[in-house]
């Protein structure tokens, strides 16, 4: 279980964060959705160490996560699908997968990982030897995801899978992560598109600038008025 | 005819030569400027520090009976060590607190520093080394071909090639590769970036080790500033090929070796003795300056817009 208790986070004298307290269990898909600017990049940041909170508690099985080297969250089976992908450009799909794994050693483990990888995503075996900066858009969300997946994680962090992605294949992320929640992989999802984000999730927690103003169960979200003016467009 | 090719081909060898070493050096700026985007500019008085060792050791070496050369590998060490420790103690503090501008200042400082430490522990004047190799002559037809330049041409190539299976096979060295192209992507895949850092220094002078092993064969001379211009020279190599990309230092350290060889031995005959050979490093920095206006990102270097 992921857990965050009253987390504040600041850039400079900007008070980004406010004592936002939030819960993943085990298993579950649990969105954060919120307008540009609230605070829900910074959030995953925040757990994943690449931004350090001012107070609070952030804890993964009842590890703090708070007191360990980023470089570690990993190990403890979270990855981190970042914001506009992050893919290594000048290295190839192949490698790119590689690091996805660069905390195991079994090789052979490796050697499954990724073909479990190519058959969520065939389109990577295609180009496996191809630099990744030539991927179009869609395959490099798909190996950002991929790679995030190459650590067997527990749980995974995506910030804004769909972000500039053509509706056919938001599609197809939004399937990947019912795939994911089906083999039993718990997701925190950050997600401009409401929508698509509420109806994969089991929960979904509302941030607006900086705060956590409205959570609770996905299907309740999408019927709330409130919410459908102000994210669902309706 | 017959000696003027032969007096070519000794040029050009020479250059290679020279080329090499500024090869090695260069690989060292590139990779550390690769990645965390500083010039270290006390790179090359890490071969000085080199040189100081290969001084003292090879006297070791000599008298415990092993070959003159194996005293690389105690500079290797020495500078490594220096490599890391002016990373964590100078460059690492500054990078995380100050702006690029003051860590690039930090880097002069760092250069002054060691060569003034030099100068306090060993004197300003200039200090012989013993023979390193002892390679015998080559004669190809009629050209000669000096043995100790041949090997030292083999060895930098040696040491480019091995560095560049490292860097594309190795886990450590895709790691390297990740850490230089997206440091926070490479944290989230479990990689330490400061042990890489480290690493990448490591390498980085245990090449500048070997850069003076190479260097001290030709012009046996340890002095405190030995790594000034040798440093500065290496540095336009790197700029000249694309700092950051390795395949670049190699071949802009070659292209100014072989520069610098061939305008010593033609200029003089070639402008009818307007130019003589000691304007070589002003061509060679020439040659820098119009690179830079021609292909400001060097010679392998990509233009990359900034994607918004």
């Amino acid at each position: 279980m992921l857990k965050m208790e009253n987390v504040n986070v600041s850039y400079g004298s900007i008070h980004a964060l406010h004592d936002i307290s939030l819960t993943v269990n085990d298993g579950e898909v649990v969105s954060l959705i919120g307008a540009n600017g609230a605070g829900k990049t910074t959030t995953l940041h925040t757990i994943t160490g690449l931004k350090a909170a001012s107070s609070g508690v952030i804890e993964y099985d009842g590890k703090d996560l708070r007191k360990m080297d980023p470089s570690h969250i990993i190990r403890v089976g979270m990855a981190h699908v970042p914001e506009g992908r992050h893919v290594f450009t000048q290295m190839s799909v192949q490698e790119n997968l590689e690091m996805g794994s660069y905390i195991m050693n079994d090789k052979s483990q490796i050697r499954k990982n990724m073909d479990m990888v190519y058959e969520y995503f065939p389109r990577l075996q295609e180009r496996k030897k191809q630099l990744a900066g030539t991927l179009s858009g869609g395959e490099q969300q798909m190996l950002a995801t991929g790679r995030a997946l190459m650590s067997n994680p527990k749980i995974v962090l995506m910030d804004e899978p769909s972000m500039g992605l053509s509706p056919l294949l938001v599609k197809e992320i939004f399937h990947i992560i019912r795939t994911l929640h089906q083999n039993g992989i718990t997701v925190l999802l950050v997600e401009q598109n409401a929508k698509m984000a509420l109806a994969v999730s089991d929960r979904a927690y509302v941030l607006e600038t900086g705060r956590i103003s409205m959570s609770g169960k996905a299907s309740e979200l999408l019927a709330n008025d409130n919410i459908k003016k102000a994210y669902l467009g309706a | 005819m017959g000696t003027q090719i032969s007096i070519f081909i000794q040029q050009i060898i020479n250059g290679l030569k020279i080329g090499s070493v500024y090869a090695l050096v260069a690989l060292g700026y590139t990779m550390v400027y690769g990645i965390i985007k500083l010039i270290n500019f006390a790179h090359g008085d890490f071969i000085m520090v080199g040189s100081y060792v290969l001084l003292y050791t090879i006297p070791i070496m000599v008298a415990g009976g092993l070959p003159a050369w194996m005293a690389v590998i105690l500079a290797i060490l020495a500078c490594s060590a220096v490599g890391i420790t002016v990373e964590k103690v100078a460059y690492k503090p500054v990078r995380e607190k100050g702006t690029k501008m003051s860590a690039l200042i930090t880097a002069i400082a760092m250069s002054l520093f060691l060569e003034n430490l030099a100068q306090t522990l060993f004197g300003a004047s200039p200090k012989s080394l013993s023979t390193i190799f002892n390679f015998p002559n080559l004669e190809v037809g009629s050209t000669k071909l000096n043995g100790n330049t041949l090997l030292t041409i083999a060895i930098g190539v040696a040491m480019m090639i091995a560095l560049q299976l490292f860097v594309k096979k190795t886990k450590m060295g895709k790691a390297m590769r990740a850490v230089s192209e997206d440091g926070e992507a490479a944290i989230l895949m479990g990689i330490n970036k400061n042990r890489t850092i480290s690493i990448t220094f490591a390498i980085g002078s245990a090449l500048a080790a070997v850069a003076s092993l190479m260097y001290c064969a030709s012009y046996p001379q340890a002095t405190p500033t030995l790594g000034s211009m040798l440093g500065l020279k290496a540095f336009i190599a790197a700029v000249l090929g694309g700092i950051g990309i390795i395949p670049g230092a190699m071949l802009g350290g070659i292209i100014i070796g072989l520069v610098e060889s061939l305008t010593k031995a033609y200029i003089g005959t070639l402008t009818g003795g307007v130019i003589t050979s000691a304007f070589s490093d002003a061509i060679v920095f020439g040659i820098l300056i119009i690179v830079l206006i021609v292909k400001p990102a060097g010679i392998l270097g990509k233009n990359v817009g900034e994607k918004v």
